[in-house]
């Protein structure tokens, strides 16, 4: 077997991105986290630590830069890294999201949520779960599980849809209540656009594996 | 014109003695285009390649059998013309082959020996337009009675396929046309193969697996005398359909 260094540096970019894919679902647990107990010192932390993952992304994307210039990839290879390289800016915006809602818990302040969180933390955990199997989908070049994956992000804009419909009826209710009704509506947003990252993960997916790239999920949004 | 095919071999088969360097080989290559010929050592590519202008023939134990048509006429009947067939068909080799001669007797050498021109002003407006395809005439215009062998491995190169452009050919032939260049040269003559292929059918069979995807617009992979892949360039380098082929550009075997 020829092209054993280059093999490797293909695992070290795989493991890296499972790595970074970790940090990121850490940052939405700990908003989610932080959110449910309004807890501003915590958002903050989750906002300097975006900052690692930023720094991750840009780490990433520099070894595929050195891979291309030095080993000149073809085929899979190739596709690898350019899949990589969407994957990461995708990954990076959805901590992007995760830092969104740390925002959100600061100008929400100490004032009471206007209603136990339901929906919102069962966003987080779906498009968390979806997340983590795509980096599987991704390790397993799996792209019939990417498929899949892509078809529940219906279920993510299907919750989405339902906080709005909540909320307004809160708003319309209560106008007091409409900032901090937002800040939900907001922090639900944030969630959704997670999942619609994730559905581009997978289309990266079945674009490294099959050789085309198909849109596989147009969102709504 | 574009892609019409000017190429085109059925079920070839060549053997050297028993030895079978070409596996029914069925390969059309488009007009006007490059096609690189790519595939690890002894996989048949230069076979192939001399095919095209029948050079096998001047080796001893050749049998060849099926067919090639060029422009719809199969090259391998008894009755081809080979010295008509080679001015149709020219070829590049590996290190520039000047002859010992003058630039200018070098580049007169064909159009004689075809008794194409006999005019003085004539054969030489044909040697300016054939180094001026080439980009050498400025370079070399007051220098033409200067020995071939005294030029740049690059020029002599460049000379070389003026050699053969002057004679007006439908395709040319280029095996590893840039093996003895250094980087920088390689990529002018890329740079001029480009230009040529808007007259002329290139093919070319090429050990660099990066020089195929940088100048060709279609390639042919071979594996032990058989055309395991032939598709566009674009295609190949960056989903082929083949596994053999994808381990070969990878890197990963020859």
């Amino acid at each position: 077997m020829t092209r054993e260094s280059f093999r490797k540096h293909i695992k070290e970019l795989e493991k890296e991105v499972t790595e970074m894919g970790e940090m990121v679902i850490t940052a939405i647990n700990r908003s989610i986290e932080a959110l449910k107990a309004l807890d501003a010192s915590e958002a903050k932390r989750i906002i300097a630590d975006d900052a690692n993952i930023n720094k991750k992304r840009w780490d990433i994307e520099e070894q595929c830069i050195n891979l291309i210039a030095t080993q000149q990839p073809v085929a899979s290879d190739l596709r690898e890294i350019i899949a990589v390289l969407n994957i990461v800016t995708d990954l990076e915006r959805m901590g992007d999201h995760a830092e969104g809602i740390g925002k959100i818990v600061i100008l929400h302040g100490k004032e009471p949520l206007i209603k136990p969180l339901v929906d919102i933390p069962r966003m987080a955990e779906i498009s968390v779960d979806m997340l983590k199997r795509s980096i599987d989908a991704f390790l397993k070049r799996d792209a019939q599980a990417a498929k899949a994956i892509c078809s529940e992000d219906d279920h993510v804009d299907l919750l989405h849809d339902q906080v709005y419909r909540v909320l307004l009826a809160y708003m319309l209710e209560n106008p007091k209540t409409i900032t901090r009704a937002t800040y939900l509506i907001w922090t639900a947003h944030n969630l959704e656009r997670i999942a619609d990252r994730v559905t581009n993960i997978c289309e990266r997916i079945v674009f490294l594996v099959e050789g085309t790239a198909p849109e596989l999920n147009v969102s709504r949004y | 014109m574009e892609n019409e095919s000017t190429v085109e071999t059925q079920d070839l088969n060549l053997y050297y003695g028993d030895f079978r360097a070409l596996n029914d080989v069925n390969i059309k290559i488009p007009g006007r285009n490059i096609t690189a010929i790519i595939g690890p050592s002894g996989c048949g590519k230069s076979t192939l390649l001399r095919c095209f202008n029948r050079m096998n023939d001047l080796i001893e134990n050749v049998k060849v059998q099926g067919k090639i048509n060029i422009e719809g006429r199969n090259i391998l009947e008894l009755e081809t013309d080979l010295i008509f067939l080679r001015k149709k068909v020219g070829m590049v080799f590996q290190r520039p082959n000047v002859f010992d001669l003058s630039i200018y007797n070098n580049l007169k050498f064909g159009l004689r020996i075809h008794r194409m021109l006999s005019d003085k002003n004539q054969i030489m407006q044909a040697i300016q337009n054939g180094l001026e395809q080439v980009n050498l005439w400025q370079e070399l215009k007051d220098k033409l009675r200067k020995n071939a062998r005294s030029l740049t491995l690059e020029q002599q190169q460049r000379l070389c396929i003026a050699r053969v452009i002057i004679l007006k050919p439908d395709i040319i032939l280029l095996d590893e046309p840039c093996s003895a260049l250094d980087p920088i040269a390689t990529l002018r003559i890329e740079e001029l193969l480009r230009i040529l292929r808007y007259e002329y059918t290139l093919v070319i069979v090429t050990h660099n697996m990066q020089q195929a995807a940088r100048v060709s617009d279609y390639t042919g992979f071979m594996y032990l005398g058989q055309l395991i892949e032939f598709g566009k360039t674009n295609q190949i380098f960056t989903n082929p359909r083949e596994k053999l082929t994808e381990n070969y550009i990878s890197g990963y075997f020859g």
